[in-house]
């Protein structure tokens, strides 16, 4: 179980302190798929880094029973000057994982051939995206994280993060945030609207759905 | 417990993820600095290795010292190799959290991770250029084994000590204002005369000592030199002095990475 209880978060901007989340409050259980829509700004990755944990709160209290992944899709986790083997081998390093059998399965699903041993700042905005997702599939998590997957990639590509995701890990908890409602829909099965720093949870998708159409008409 | 799972995490538990992700830091840092390229990671001491055989040599050619009879060549690996334990700490440790900051988006990687593991970097550079050039000058006859290693390597420790509270402290601040940056370059350049690096306190004026006193590398450097030939000269330092300097660094440094923590952002 994951439980945000009254999160608030600001940030200093040089016109003051900005309020991104203001008391929100978050339950996600095992094998909970959960959809946060919300528009550009709404503050949908700082939700995500509370939930994470790679950033605290300002007040209020974040638990988690279940081990939490990094924000997926993030190419970013990475350090470009590094090549992909050894972005691989420093990821495993740090979640405490053996690294030498996990070679062959980011090669296969990465496609990257020799890429993978030329420096990450050489590869293609695709390229990256496969090697970032293949290597987030290396640590099994209870819950993923994920911040907009299908943003770079092809379709096979996308067809082969779907499978890795949605079937190979069903029994998983997932939290997706988008602004895009057509995936969130086909994903999830609860969901909630992020706007003005407040999140509320709505009893269906389809009710998240429309209050968010409201929102961005 | 699998990986990434936080709640009930003793200390000894939290212990163990710290020495992990610093190891991994460390092997990450020394990879993109040295690269796979030539010599790779050796440039690690060599280049502290050759900025002191130059300036040994250079203060052996002039007999740029100001202090009678002393074993020249051991005067100068003490010194200058001192200066760059304590001064290339905080160069590495200013501004490092940026291009870093991806990695923050694993929760268990922290800024403080990733200052002590360039801290770490500097200090095995520092130390094996200055232990490696004691034994060859060793061997080369030009100067003698330290007399009492002990010293010596509690005097190298504590500035050390110094160096790594210094470089943490301003590189936590450097979050706040990009000044320190800008400022630590020159300050580093005009502490060089009061850091006892090309001198020694006995032969200075008695005026002088009292605010080389200040200084706690001064304080370093002597002992490192009582260490290496106490014998040719008479050391002055005070332990206790540099001691409760280095300790409320220390707090100091750690207070700063708590500040720092909570306002720096992980980004792409």
């Amino acid at each position: 179980m994951i439980r945000l209880t009254d999160v608030s978060r600001s940030y200093r901007t040089r016109h003051g302190s900005k309020r991104v989340l203001n008391r929100v409050g978050l339950t996600v259980h095992r094998g909970d798929k959960l959809g946060v829509l919300g528009r550009n700004g709404a503050g949908k990755s700082t939700l995500i880094r509370m939930i994470s944990g790679a950033e605290l709160p300002d007040s209020g209290t974040v638990e988690r029973t279940m081990s939490v992944s990094w924000p997926l899709a993030f190419g970013g986790a990475f350090q470009i000057a590094l090549t992909g083997l050894d972005n691989l081998r420093f990821i495993c390093r740090v979640y405490g994982v053996p690294f030498e059998d996990k070679i062959d399965r980011v090669d296969d699903f990465a496609e990257l051939g020799r890429y993978l041993r030329e420096p990450v700042r050489s590869y293609s905005a695709g390229m990256r995206a496969r090697l970032a997702f293949a290597i987030s599939m290396l640590i099994e998590f209870d819950c993923f994280l994920i911040d907009e997957v299908v943003a770079v990639g092809d379709a096979r590509f996308h067809q082969k993060c779907l499978v890795e995701l949605f079937e190979k890990r069903a029994d998983r908890a997932m939290i997706i945030v988008s602004h895009d409602p057509g995936y969130i829909r086909e994903h999830c099965n609860l969901a909630a609207v992020l706007s003005n720093g407040h999140l509320s949870r709505y009893d269906s998708v389809d009710e998240a759905f429309e209050s968010y159409s409201a929102e961005i008409a | 417990m699998p990986p990434g799972a936080q709640n009930s995490e003793s200390l000894l538990h939290s212990f163990a993820v710290q020495r992990r992700v610093i190891g991994a830091l460390l092997m990450r840092e020394i990879l993109t600095r040295y690269g796979r390229h030539n010599i790779g990671f050796l440039w690690l001491f060599v280049e502290p290795m050759l900025f002191t055989v130059g300036v040994t040599a250079i203060w052996t050619a002039t007999k740029a010292i100001h202090g009678g009879n002393l074993p020249i060549t051991a005067f100068a690996i003490t010194g200058y190799s001192s200066v760059l334990l304590w001064r290339n700490m905080p160069a590495r440790c200013i501004a490092s959290i940026e291009p870093n900051a991806a990695l923050l988006h694993h929760r268990n990687v922290k800024i403080i991770d990733i200052f002590i593991s360039r801290v770490l970097v500097e200090m095995m550079g520092a130390s094996i250029s200055f232990f490696g050039l004691t034994i060859f000058f060793h061997f080369i006859g030009w100067t003698e084994l330290p007399e009492d290693i002990i010293t010596l390597l509690l005097g190298w420790l504590s500035i050390a000590w110094f160096g790594a509270a210094l470089a943490i402290f301003l590189g936590a601040l450097a979050e706040r204002s990009e000044l320190v940056d800008k400022l630590w370059h020159p300050l580093a350049y005009l502490l060089f005369p009061f850091s006892g690096a090309g001198f020694i306190v006995d032969s200075t004026p008695q005026a002088f000592q009292n605010f080389l006193y200040f200084f706690p590398m001064v304080h370093g450097v002597e002992i490192v030199r009582d260490g290496y030939f106490g014998s040719a000269f008479h050391p002055h330092y005070d332990v206790a002095y540099l001691v409760c300097f280095c300790l409320v660094l220390s707090l100091l440094a750690v207070m700063e990475v708590r500040v720092a923590t909570r306002n720096v952002v992980p980004s792409t």
